[in-house]
């Protein structure tokens, strides 16, 4: 995509979300809905338009955990590791899944998808899959290799 | 005529393949000729009878469940359609000892109705609250909510009507009502599963309260890891101001109330009220240092009524049928009903609503069915920052001031079972792991002390040759982190580390020359 597409598509996004009192992270999230990441080049453009310094952006996509600086992975896995998925083995599933994924898939860490009664619980690319066992980790693994 | 059928659209039961089992089931009805009507409901919260259907059979709605897709034939052949017998029939489902012997406020609707049918929503009382409240006037209202009793369901359990009383009498000018939705709390889900099976009785709680306190906007914060539920909520919000349930005019009261869902972007302090208003100001989400309170400086500045999405949810049935028939349910000074999530290695793991006041024994064993291999080992209640608790207290009571006698919390109602395969250091691991991924940094005993608790911690699992000092060290450190933080998070982490440390201190081992 040519750079100045995405800046034409940073400024639409900004008409369209800058407006509301508290922008920020509506903003950011149609970003990243958008680019799969935020892309530098909008970091200034936002902190123009919002009237915010550079400082203040950057410091705010860094301290929220859903907000990439990098384009990720073509896959994301992301497994629960709080206390009940805890007790029904999802560290077992981490091991398997940190020895067993290619390079396309990231790996990441959640504190729960409230899905407690159907432990242990993953996510992969955005769909939710409970009472997970090996097999169908497995299966999704070699899916996305 | 059609038989008509239920399965649920709760994210949990499509993750468990309800989607795939309507399909299946709408495809071999077909083949078969059967004219049966698939309408996808609320979740009952019987999660590992999910994916459930419920066919009308005219004696009752009866269930079928935990079922696959390979079922289908097998069901069809049995004759489901007129709730024949088959190896995975329920029987009447409102009989079901899980349901029979809970109270269902909140829940009331679980399972029965279209999430986003405004007409179902509508047919089962809902707006019979908001219609009470504009006939007879916020004092009125006022006066029930203090006779409810209700206390908040996000954790600290504050009386309503006194937060309610300091945003209403609050000087002019403007003012905001809040929802917490950010459920943070691992363990817990009645948060998610009310705004993805009933959403209009959030909206119509913030509505009822907006009118109260004056307030003519309102945020609903939610987690991202609930995509459904914020989905849902949008939905609802549009088909409401459609109906001119808000907007403007609010049914004609001259009173304007608008409502907007802010989505959370995966940080577990935001559910900490202050932090969540930072987080909807656009701001990293850090604490901040009270006073002043959100209800007096709130988001913008302004006077804000912060509430837990069930806080907001019991406001229509207060309104609707009186803070006295509210009051009746629980005991003491914890009234109304608590939805209980129960998780971990139980055999039945789903949402248990009753009144305050049964035990925790009950709980885990007449409604959770014990543990699915062997023996309860420990229970942890109120999320990550909860104590253990073991076998020998089980009697405790579900009540604020019993379980804080205990050195407990009751926090937002979820109960984690663990057997004995559970490593308890691990967990008191997981509780220092935690804290230091989720700190705002705001205050160095919980930015720091997470950090070195968790490295005491690796080294007692280890079988530390300084364990007694380690040990020492440990207790001291959840000392200054519950005395010195700013927040819950660093302030409350000592529950879990503690009690896992007294209740199980050979899971933290001494030294052994090898
Ligand atoms: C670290 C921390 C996390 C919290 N997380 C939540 C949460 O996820 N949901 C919630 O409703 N309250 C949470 N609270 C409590 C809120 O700060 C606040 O007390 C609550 O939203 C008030 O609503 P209520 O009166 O209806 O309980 C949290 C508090 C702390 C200290
Ligand atoms: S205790 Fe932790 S999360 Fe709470 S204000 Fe202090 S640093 Fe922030």
């Amino acid at each position: 995509m040519p750079p100045s597409a995405d800046s034409d598509v940073i400024s639409q996004l900004i008409a369209a979300h800058g407006q509301q009192r508290g922008a920020l992270l509506p903003l950011l999230h149609a970003i990243q809905a958008r680019f799969t990441f935020i892309p530098a080049p909008a970091i200034p453009e936002i902190a123009a338009a919002l009237r915010l310094s550079r400082a203040e952006v950057e410091g705010v996509i860094s301290f929220y955990a859903d907000f990439y600086r990098e384009p990720p992975p073509l896959h994301r896995l992301r497994i629960c590791r709080a206390e009940s998925c805890r007790a029904c083995g999802s560290e077992d599933l981490w091991q398997q899944a940190s020895a067993g994924h290619g390079a396309q898939t990231a790996i990441e860490t959640v504190y729960c998808f409230g899905a407690c009664a159907a432990s242990p619980a993953i996510e992969f690319d955005g769909r939710l899959c409970c009472r997970v066992d090996a097999a169908q980790l497995d299966a999704l693994l070699k899916d996305a290799s | 005529m059609s038989v008509r059928i239920r399965i649920s659209e709760d994210s949990v039961a499509i993750a468990l393949g309800a989607d795939a089992l309507a399909t299946a089931l709408a495809q071999a009805a077909a083949q078969h000729g059967e004219s049966l009507e698939i309408i996808r409901v609320s979740s009952r919260g019987l999660y590992w009878l999910e994916p459930l259907i419920e066919v009308d059979t005219g004696q009752g709605s009866f269930g079928y469940g935990p079922l696959a897709v390979s079922d289908v034939e097998s069901l069809l052949a049995a004759g489901f359609l007129q709730g024949a017998a088959h190896p995975l029939a329920l029987g009447p489902v409102e009989s079901l000892p899980f349901l029979e012997r809970q109270q269902r406020l909140l829940f009331a609707r679980a399972g029965k109705t279209r999430p986003l049918s405004l007409d179902d929503y509508l047919a089962s009382g809902g707006y019979a609250g908001l219609k009470r409240v504009l006939a007879a006037g916020g004092d009125a209202f006022m006066a029930e909510l203090e006779a409810s009793g209700l206390r908040g369901r996000g954790g600290a359990a504050f009386p309503a009507h006194l937060k309610w009383a300091t945003v209403r009498g609050a000087a002019s000018g403007e003012r905001f009502v809040v929802c917490n939705a950010d459920e943070g709390d691992s363990g817990a889900y009645a948060d998610r599963m009310l705004m993805e099976g009933d959403p209009y009785a959030l909206i119509e709680g913030m509505t009822i309260a907006a009118l109260c306190v004056g307030a003519r906007h309102g945020y609903i914060y939610v987690r991202s890891e609930y995509p459904q539920a914020i989905a849902k909520l949008q939905a609802a919000i549009g088909h409401a101001r459609a109906a001119a349930y808000l907007g403007d005019d609010v049914l004609g009261s001259g009173q304007a109330f608008e409502l907007e869902v802010r989505q959370g972007a995966g940080a577990y302090i935001c559910g900490e009220e202050s932090a969540l208003l930072e987080s909807i100001e656009g701001k990293r989400g850090q604490v901040r240092a009270r006073p002043p309170l959100p209800a007096s400086h709130g988001l913008f500045g302004r006077p804000t009524l912060v509430h837990n999405v069930l806080s907001l949810a019991s406001i229509p049935i207060i309104a609707r049928d009186g803070g006295a028939a509210f009051y009746h349910f629980g005991r003491e000074r914890s009234r109304g009903t608590l939805p209980l999530t129960l998780g971990g290695c139980l055999q039945h793991g789903g949402l248990v609503e009753t009144a305050f006041g049964l035990s925790l024994r009950t709980l885990l064993y007449d409604f959770g069915a014990g543990a699915k291999n062997g023996e309860i080992k420990a229970v942890q209640v109120g999320g990550p920052l909860g104590a253990w608790i073991t076998a020998s207290d089980f009697d405790l009571l579900i009540d604020y001031e019993a379980f804080a006698a205990h050195g407990a919390i009751l926090g937002h109602g979820s109960v984690v079972a663990v057997d004995a395969s559970c490593d308890m250091a691990g967990m008191a691991r997981l509780a220092f792991t935690f804290c230091a991924a989720e700190s705002c940094g705001k205050c160095t005993p919980c930015r720091i002390g997470s950090v070195r608790g968790g490295e005491i911690i690796d080294r007692l699992r280890d079988g530390s040759a300084q364990h007694d000092q380690d040990v020492a060290l440990l207790l001291e450190l959840c000392d200054t982190m519950r005395d010195g933080s700013l927040c819950a998070l660093g302030g409350m982490l000592h529950y879990p580390v503690r009690s896992a440390l007294t209740l199980f201190p050979d899971a933290f081992p001494k030294w052994r020359a090898k």
